[in-house]
This record gives C-alpha cells, structure tokens and sequence, in this order.
C-alpha cells in the first residue's frame, strides 16, 4: 500500500519536475507562441495550481477511479488503459506460456545431461536468447514471416475486415471463443505468433538458465537419492521430487520473467503495431502526456505489486514450510 | 591489516580453468574484436560514418559490404564508428551504477535503520517500474538525446547493487575478522572499506560483468525509440530504428543488431564464467527483470 502512494509520488514529482514543458509539447509551437491559448490550456489541464494540490486532486480523482483526461487524445485514460492493459497481458501470456514450457524443460534437461554436448548447447542457445536486442529480433522476424514468407500477419491484433469479438475479458483470443467465432479466434491467434514468439525468446532463455541451475541443485540432495533408492521410477523421482524441490526459484523468475515481458513489450509492440501498454507508454512520454503516463506508471506498478504478491502466495502453495513461517 | 596477521600462503597466479574454455576464448576474442573496431575505425572504415556520398538503399555488395543506407551512407563505416558509442558509453554506465548503487548499498547494509529504511525503499520503488518504460518516461522528459539517456539509465540500474551488496554487507558485517577489526579500533569506513568490501567485491563484479549486456541493450532500446542518440550519430540502436522506417531493406538493420548482439552475448558469456570461477551462487539471485 505504502509502495502503491509511493508509485503515485514518484510519476507525478518525475512528470512534474523535468524540464520540459508539456504545454509546448501538446499544443505544438504555434498554439504555444500564443500566450491566451497557454492559459487556457494550463488552466483546463490544472496547471496553474501549486503542485502539492495538483498532486492532492490527481490522488483524489484516483480514488475515484478516475485518472484524468489525456492531453492528447481528450479521452479518459482509465478507458484507454482499459484498452491498451488487455492487449499487453494477451501479448505476455502467450509468451510466458510458451517460455514456461519450453524454459523450464530445457533447464531441465541440460541439469540431467550435466556437462554433455547437449548441456553446453542449451546453455548457448538460452544465452544467446537474452543477448538478442528484442527490438532487432522483431524487426527480422517482420521482414522475414510477414514481409517475405506472408506467412502471419505483421501488425495489428485482428485484421481489419473482422470486427473485435464482444468484449468479456479484453483478450481477443478469448473473448472469441467465447462468442464461438472460429474465425476471429484463429485470425486472433495467427496475429499473436511472432510478436509472442519474439518476446517469448528472451523468456525462455532466462528460465531456462534459472531451471537449471535450480534443478542442479536439487539433483544433489539427499532426498533424491533416496527416492531413487527407494526404487521409484526416473519419471516419477523427477516430477515429484526433483521439479517440485526446485519449483521456488523457478517460481521466482518466473516472476521476473512476467515484468520483463511487460518491458520487452514496449519494444516489440513499437514494431508490431500492437496498441497496449507498450505503444500507449511509448507514445505518452514521447509527448509528455502526464495523465497518460502518470496512468501507465500507475497502473505497471499495480501490476508489479499484484505480481510479487502472486509469487508469495505461490511459494505458501508449493512449500509449506513458508507457509508455517 | 596483512601485517598483523600470519602469513598466508599466496597462490601462484594461474589463469583460472574455466577462461580457457572455448566459449571464454571466443567471448574474449569478440570482446578484443570490438576493442580494436573501437580504436581503429577511422582507418578501418571504408567511408567517414556521416559522409553521404553513395547512392541510396543499396544492398550489400563488394564495394558496401552491408549496403548503404536510407540517405546514401556506407552502413559498414557507420556499424564500426558505432562500436565508439555504444560499447564505451555502456562500459561507464555499469561502472557508474556499480559505484552508485554499492556505495549506497554498503551504507545501507552498514549503518542500517533511517539511512537503510530511506535507500531500500527507493530502490524498491525503482524496481516496481520495467526498467525501459521508467527510463523511457525520464529520457523523454529530459528530452532525447545520449547523455539524458545515459542519466534515465543510471536512474535505473542502481538499485541491483544495492541489493547485492547490501545483503553482502549484512552477512560480512557479522564474520570474525570483520569483528576483530573493529575491536582493534578501526571505525566504521576502515572497516566497511578494508574489511568488509575486499570481501565481497567477487559477486559484485560478477554482476556488473552481466549487466554490461544489459547496459547495451537498454541504451540501444533508447536509441531505437528515438530517445536515445540523436540523428546522425552513428548508434546501433538508433540504426536498427531506421531500418524500421525501411523495413525492405533489410541490411540497414541487419548489421548493427548483429553488431549489438555480439557484444551482449560475449559480455554475457564472460559474465557465467567469472561467475562461475569467482562465486557461484550469488550474482544468479538479482540477474533478471531486464530487457
């Protein structure tokens, strides 16, 4: 709660204590140049208060449920967020579901083949995954599936002659099978491979360094062993035992995984037209749109903060140790 | 303090096993590469990075190996003049994060209560942010250009170090010969500075090592959302955003992201083999939430 005011306080004294001025910005030279319209416009967007109250009826409004008026667009951010957040969290999930699959089961399997070729390429490969500019990656991917191949569509999420699926959860895959549009499902989906894809890349090759590592250090314990001795099959001592003994770190970057999506996404969706968070705080700091960006810090901190919350009610789920604690 | 103690037997220096793996070996190679791009790209570049002199949008040929780009410059000239921007920028930044973020970690884990309680916080605050959009929203509001998201990126990637060391601090501030050295009456910075840093400074480079991959990726990031290095300045980011514009012509962008990707892989490579050599379980817990 104290990080939530906390979150509040640090977008409004950033957005508020920089040089420039979100009055030029907004209005461009020309209106700027004209100081009648300055007026105006500083008094409509509540510019001419002290700071303290600006920050005490942003805080009040808050509470409201109300997050301002973009100076740009004229519309309420709570509804363009409302927008822009679903997009993003479709783009993530899709791609922490694959990198949770992928990741976690390559970490595993360069554990169990500690040393051997097969060890040393993962290694490189899931390197070489957190190397690669996101933004590059993106780029080739574009010019290669879409541009050359035509193989998925390349921005966007939905073509354009469909209309969006009746909206119950904001993500259009869903929402379509709710509504059994088959098509507006597979188009939906054909539209999230290669943003996902990319974004998923750096993802797996975080958990799978992580699953590794964590794996490795479990292989090594004494219950292990003893579920081996016991005599219980490979599959079984390596689900139940070594995957479960190792599930807390995993866990954690997963965690870590999830917010790094949400900062690789403002990469990735700059290329793929994707219209969520990313492109919505892309394109509210470039033009200084304080209630916009106030909105989007404010709503990524929530997320954060609900993220990290997740991850210790997890760790209760899988150890009960925590949960005595 | 050596001299009070017996003497330790020193170790002959031997270069440790693990950089003599081939994958150590080609990651300091790359690394000695780009070096060497960096001190002579003047004579090494066939034309100077801003000169517009060739015909526009051409690809790869013999006489332009990567192509000339939207405005007729050799993008060959520009990918090794950009090695002058981002590879030594991105040098500093870690360091300076370094130094930042461990001296305030260090105070923090040292001196604890108020100074503790007011730095963990802060830092805390910083990571409930992505990285890149708190950096973007500072650099756009500084106004673009490289030192504005030099300072978004510092703002950024501080607080990492702070964590590490001060947790280092707090464990090492309770060891014996941490103790010892108090007693004997050396007061808080002896000790926190002979004592207990020497101590803990092997997962502190460590990290610092693999977050200069980081450092690249965020300030190239930038760059590539136009917040970064201004036009005409010769920046990989920067350069894989025209492309962008261009997308047909692929080349533009191809050798500059190559370029960016070669160095945060050999830094990331140099990174798991220092930390496996110096220290094997710490510099793994903070690494992440980055690009």
């Amino acid at each position: 709660m104290l990080l939530l005011v906390g979150v509040t306080l640090v977008t409004f004294v950033l957005t508020n204590l920089v040089p420039a001025d979100p009055v030029q910005a907004s209005l461009g030279e020309q209106a700027a140049a004209n100081p009648e319209i300055v007026e105006a416009f500083r008094e409509r967007a509540g510019l001419d208060q002290p700071l303290p109250v600006q920050y005490v009826t942003f805080l009040g409004n808050l509470v409201q449920g109300d997050l301002g008026t973009s100076q740009q667009t004229r519309q309420a951010v709570s509804a363009e967020l409302g927008r822009a957040v679903p997009a993003t969290i479709e783009l993530a999930l899709g791609a922490i579901v694959v990198s949770a699959i992928l990741g976690v089961g390559l970490g595993m399997i360069a554990a169990l083949k500690r040393r051997s070729a097969v060890d040393q390429i993962i290694r490189l490969v899931s390197t070489i995954g957190i190397s690669i500019p996101s933004f590059w990656l993106a780029l080739i991917v574009y010019y290669v599936f879409f541009f050359q191949l035509r193989l998925f569509p390349g921005s966007g999420r939905l073509s354009a002659i469909l209309t969006p699926p009746p909206t119950v959860t904001g993500l259009y895959t869903v929402d379509s099978l709710i509504a059994g549009d088959m098509v507006a499902f597979s188009d939906a989906l054909a539209h999230l491979v290669l943003p996902a894809s990319v974004l998923a890349l750096y993802t797996i090759g975080l958990l799978t360094r992580f699953a590794r590592s964590a794996v490795l250090e479990v292989l090594d314990q004494d219950y292990v062993r003893t579920a081996r001795a016991k005599g219980l099959p490979g599959r079984a001592v390596l689900l139940g035992y070594v995957l479960r003994g190792s599930l807390v770190p995993i866990i954690t970057v997963m965690g870590i995984a999830f917010g790094s999506l949400l900062s690789g996404t403002v990469l990735v969706e700059n290329v793929f037209s994707w219209n969520g968070i990313g492109q919505y705080s892309y394109n509210a700091a470039t033009r200084l749109d304080l209630p916009a960006i106030m909105g989007v810090g404010l709503v990524v901190g929530v997320v954060y903060i609900l993220l990290n919350l997740l991850v210790d009610v997890l760790y209760g789920v899988i150890d009960p140790r925590v949960r005595v604690a | 303090m050596t001299a009070a103690m017996p003497v330790l037997r020193r170790r002959r220096f031997t270069t440790p096993r693990a950089l003599r793996t081939p994958l150590a070996i080609a990651a300091i190679a790359v690394i000695a590469f780009w070096l060497v791009v960096i001190v002579l790209a003047p004579v090494l570049s066939p034309a100077g990075p801003l000169s517009q002199a060739f015909d526009r949008l051409q690809p790869p040929s013999a006489e332009h190996w990567f192509g000339t780009d939207q405005v007729g410059r050799d993008v060959l000239s520009r990918v090794l003049h950009g090695a002058r921007v981002s590879v030594p920028i991105a040098l500093m930044l870690v360091v300076a994060s370094m130094l930042i973020g461990s001296v305030l970690g260090a105070v923090a884990g040292y001196f604890g209560r108020v100074l503790d309680e007011v730095i963990m916080r802060v830092a805390d605050l910083v990571f409930a942010f992505p990285t890149i959009i708190l950096a973007m929203v500072i650099a756009a509001s500084l106004g673009p250009s490289l030192g504005n998201a030099v300072i978004a990126i510092l703002v950024v990637s501080w607080p990492p170090y702070a964590r590490v060391t001060r947790s280092l601090v707090l464990s090492a501030r309770q060891t014996e010969y941490v103790v010892a050295g108090r007693l004997l009456g050396n007061g808080p910075f002896t000790s926190l500075t002979k004592d207990v840093l020497p101590n803990i400074a092997a997962p502190v480079v460590v990290l610092a090592t693999l977050d200069v991959g980081t450092a690249i990726l965020l300030l190239s990031g930038l760059s590539f959302l136009g917040l970064g290095a201004v036009p005409p300045t010769p920046e990989w980011g920067a350069m894989v955003g025209d492309g962008v514009q261009q997308f047909a012509s692929w080349w533009i962008a191809a050798a500059p992201g190559l370029s960016i990707m070669t160095v945060v892989l050999a830094f990331n490579v140099l990174g798991d083999v220092l930390r496996d050599t110096l220290d094997p379980r710490t510099a793994d817990a903070v690494k992440g939430g980055t690009l």
